[in-house]
């Protein structure tokens, strides 16, 4: 799993097991290589050592909760390039704007299938290639960061 | 010595009278003890004359006299006393044998006119008295001297003339008798001592007058009018210094200065030789003058006297008085009186203003002076303490009476020190005799000396004071009744209001933990939810192999009741945002036709499946609105749905248009379906109501939809009606303001 493909690499982070395998079973069988991880911790440890190209993060976590997680993988140089989509249960207003203050790049409100999932994903992953295509310097930044 | 003086001489020593031609008339005949020859006793008085002529002080002649005596007569004890002018006694001028003790101790008053001696004095030429072998009688009669004892004899010393008193006594002892030859030389020397004595008192007159005199000239010199005496022809007799500098001037005074004298001098004879002096005796009349030394006019009052001398005859005593000075002081009298008289006007303008201003006083002012009379009072002092004469006898009383009490009042603070008295003065009415209490405000008035000049009163009806203070008490009492009152009732509205308040917080407290607990719920709702949509999905899509069709039928059952629980936690999500004010509004501006296309293509899947004709009737021209997007979508789905749900068959219509006298707009959305009785249309908006309650009823949802919808217009500002008939189609509207804010 950890081997390098060119499958796209998702770091699913989820505290419910049930959800976390549904969604891994269904996005290893829709082409990706997926990593998980159960809280925030977890999740910074895996986003550094598989370098993944999305982070698919709960909010409401234990250890270290979601959107913590996600200030300090957009804080790091090493992390920030990551795009990275809540998925969360929690629906009532302010949620998201919280969220996308923490650095998410998404917000997927739960119950979501996985098929959306997938779909929004894909989004996303093509949006980071196109950025990656106009903002060239970026991209050299991040490698320059990584060396 | 002139030879008829020596004649005279010759005769007088002979012992003749006076006048006698003949010198050898009658022998003197010697005294008994002292016999002499005729020659030697002519030599003798001639000695004593010659004596006499070359002496003129007093005690040089009475010694010469009294050694004459001893020597030619042996007259051993003698005493010489002379009554001096203005003395009260007789004063010891020479003396011979005789203790200084014993003249020192001789007095003899010319008041003690017991005394032979005095006696003597005034009336007898002389007298003797014998050595003490007296009858009793005789020695009371014998005066004191220091001759004591022995006998002797006393010679009164006489002037010439006889009609003179005598002006001193000579007594001696020694001759038996008074011979004579010791007569003549008693009038000889008397005579001598009498003209001695009248030169002393001569020359002593003279210095007296001439002191007087100089006194007399200083003072009329220091004088500052000019006075002078003139001659009844103006011959001037005397003058002051000041007359001199004006009548008078010499040779080497200036010729202006001697014409202005001349000028003088003429203008006063002329004024002094009129009639009018003649006739009256004294005059005073106005008299222009030059002066001498500057020219200048000077105006003098000129009196004259008229003054009868017998030995000047008459005489014109005159005082010219300066009135130019006296003029300047009549001016300065005649301005002062004027500025009294100014001020007089200003003063009684003053006090016509102050009568003015305490007349339009109602409270009466009486002003006393320091004498306790009244001065001043206005209007209403006069209404208590005067009446015309007409008045009734009761008002004359009562009148007296306030006089009485009032006069009582001022006089204790005239008597008093203090500047200020309020007190209670009981007075009447005059014309009815009611009572009448005043409260008396009497101030001194002092002047720029501290003097007393006035007390001023104001005299304050209390009976005003006294109703004004009772029904000001009433009034604060109804105040403060009503005050407590208010208190009461606020208290009680506080009260109220905290425990509404409290309620308030309690409900809110109570709302925001439902709403907190819902929110919870929701999300451990969602999260199972979560992961039996998503299997039941990935089954669905064969995922884990191909399945059955009823397998697949059942799956698809599992998911639309999934979906189903998940719009009822939805719809509860909704109305507890709502509830707990968690629904914020974000307006933005849209257009209608765009956002009910939208509308229609999410929910075309549903349409699709219903066979239902959904038709649409926008007009072009609606403007954009401003509203909150998210909320007027979620109530066209709803209503939209709805209306598919309820529509069995037939169709479904979205029309819109614009509502421009509310400036607002409207969107219906009219179905054919089942209807609804118009007895149930307000139920339909309450939470958790279906029309069909039944456990089996024919059609799903929570019942939350249209209670959602309505409060989300209510909350842009608009509402939802509904139209319907049981069995006849529905027609929701929601209306909506055109812009919201």
């Amino acid at each position: 799993m950890k081997k390098k493909t060119t499958k796209p690499v998702v770091l699913l982070v989820d505290d419910y097991p049930d959800a976390r395998e549904m969604y891994a079973e269904y996005l290893e069988f829709s082409g990706f290589d997926v990593v998980e991880a159960s809280n925030g911790l977890e999740a910074l440890e895996r986003a550094i050592d598989a370098t993944p190209d999305v982070i698919l993060m709960d909010l409401s976590l234990p250890v270290m909760d979601g959107w913590e997680a996600t200030r300090r993988l957009k804080a790091d140089d090493r992390t920030k390039h990551i795009p990275v989509l809540a998925v969360t249960g929690h629906a009532l207003t302010g949620i998201s704007e919280d969220a996308k203050r923490a650095g998410c790049d998404g917000f997927i409100t739960k119950p979501c299938l996985p098929e959306d999932l997938t779909v929004e994903i894909r989004k996303v992953l093509d949006d980071a290639a196109g950025d990656g295509a106009s903002r060239g310097s970026g991209r050299g930044k991040h490698a320059k960061a990584k060396v | 010595m002139p030879p008829r003086g020596v004649e005279l001489l010759r005769n007088v020593a002979a012992g003749r009278p006076r006048g006698a031609t003949d010198p050898r008339r009658g022998p003197i005949k010697p005294a008994g003890d002292g016999a002499q020859t005729p020659d030697a006793r002519l030599t003798a008085h001639l000695e004593l004359l010659e004596g006499f002529l070359s002496r003129s002080d007093l005690q040089e002649t009475v010694e010469f006299a009294l050694d004459w005596l001893e020597r030619v007569h042996h007259v051993n004890q003698s005493l010489c006393l002379i009554h001096r002018l203005n003395e009260s006694s007789l004063s010891v001028v020479g003396s011979r044998g005789l203790s200084a003790r014993a003249i020192a101790n001789f007095t003899l008053s010319t008041d003690d006119w017991r005394n032979p001696l005095i006696h003597i004095l005034t009336t007898r030429p002389h007298a003797s008295y014998p050595a003490v072998s007296l009858s009793l009688q005789e020695r009371r009669r014998r005066p004191n001297t220091p001759f004591e004892e022995a006998a002797f004899h006393v010679i009164a010393l006489r002037g010439a003339r006889s009609s003179d008193d005598a002006f001193g006594l000579l007594i001696f002892s020694g001759p038996r008798r008074i011979t004579p030859d010791l007569e003549w030389f008693a009038s000889t020397a008397a005579q001598k001592l009498a003209q001695v004595l009248r030169r002393l008192a001569l020359s002593e007159g003279d210095r007296r007058q001439e002191y007087e005199r100089s006194l007399l000239r200083t003072i009329v010199n220091a004088v500052t009018d000019p006075i002078l005496m003139t001659d009844p022809e103006g011959r001037m007799l005397v003058a002051n210094a000041r007359a001199r500098a004006l009548f008078v001037a010499s040779e080497e005074h200036s010729e202006g200065r001697r014409g202005a004298v001349g000028m003088n001098n003429m203008l006063l004879s002329s004024a002094l030789s009129s009639k009018a002096i003649e006739e009256t005796g004294a005059t005073r009349r106005e008299m222009l003058l030059v002066n001498p030394i500057d020219g200048s006019d000077l105006l003098f009052e000129l009196l004259s006297t008229t003054t009868e001398d017998p030995r000047y005859g008459t005489g014109v005593v005159s005082i010219l008085r300066n009135v130019g000075d006296l003029r300047r002081a009549t001016e300065q009298i005649s301005e002062g009186q004027r500025k009294v008289r100014q001020a007089e006007v200003q003063a009684s303008a003053e006090r016509d203003r102050l009568n003015l201003i305490i007349d339009s006083v109602a409270d009466p002012i009486i002003v006393t002076d320091a004498n306790g009379a009244t001065s001043l009072m206005n209007a209403p002092a006069e209404r208590l303490f005067t009446t015309s004469p007409g008045a009734s006898r009761d008002k004359q009383r009562r009148v007296q009476a306030n006089d009485a009490h009032f006069s009582s009042f001022v006089s204790g603070m005239l008597l008093s020190d203090e500047q200020r008295r309020v007190g209670e003065v009981n007075l009447l009415d005059p014309d009815t005799g009611t009572p009448l209490p005043v409260e008396a405000i009497a101030g001194k008035m002092l002047s720029e000396y501290g003097e007393l000049t006035a007390v001023v009163s104001i005299l304050h009806d209390r009976r005003e004071a006294t109703e004004k203070a009772l029904l000001y008490e009433q009034l604060k009492q109804a105040s403060d009744e009503l005050e407590k009152k208010v208190h009461a009732a606020t208290a009680d509205i506080a009260q109220q209001n905290e425990l509404l308040r409290r309620q308030a917080f309690e409900l809110e407290q109570a709302s925001a933990l439902k709403s907190q607990f819902l929110a919870n719920m929701s999300h451990e709702f969602r999260t199972p939810l979560n992961a039996i949509l998503g299997y039941t999905s990935m089954l669905q899509q064969g995922i884990a192999g191909e399945l059955d069709p009823t397998v697949k039928r059942q799956l698809g059952r599992i998911a639309s009741n999934g979906q189903h629980l998940l719009t009822i936690i939805n719809e509860i999500l909704d109305i507890s945002r709502i509830e707990a004010g968690r629904m914020p509004l974000q307006i933005s501006r849209f257009k209608v036709p765009d956002l009910v296309g939208e509308v229609l293509a999410e929910l075309e899947p549903l349409i699709r499946r219903s066979k239902l004709a959904v038709t649409t009737d926008i007009s072009d021209d609606l403007t954009p609105i401003a509203s909150d997007r998210q909320k007027v979508k979620q109530i066209l789905l709803n209503l939209l749905s709805n209306a598919i749900k309820f529509t069995p068959q037939g169709s479904v219509e979205v029309s819109a248009q614009k509502l421009t006298a509310q400036r607002a707009f409207s969107v219906s959305v009219a179905d054919t379906g089942i209807g609804i009785a118009p007895a149930d249309h307000a139920r339909i908006f309450e939470d958790f109501k279906q029309l069909d309650n039944s456990p089996t009823r024919a059609y799903g949802g929570t019942g939350l939809g249209l209670s959602i919808c309505r409060r989300l217009a209510q909350m842009i500002g608009g509402d939802i009606s509904v139209q319907s008939q049981l069995g006849a189609g529905s027609r929701f509207t929601l209306t909506l303001p055109q812009s919201r804010r």
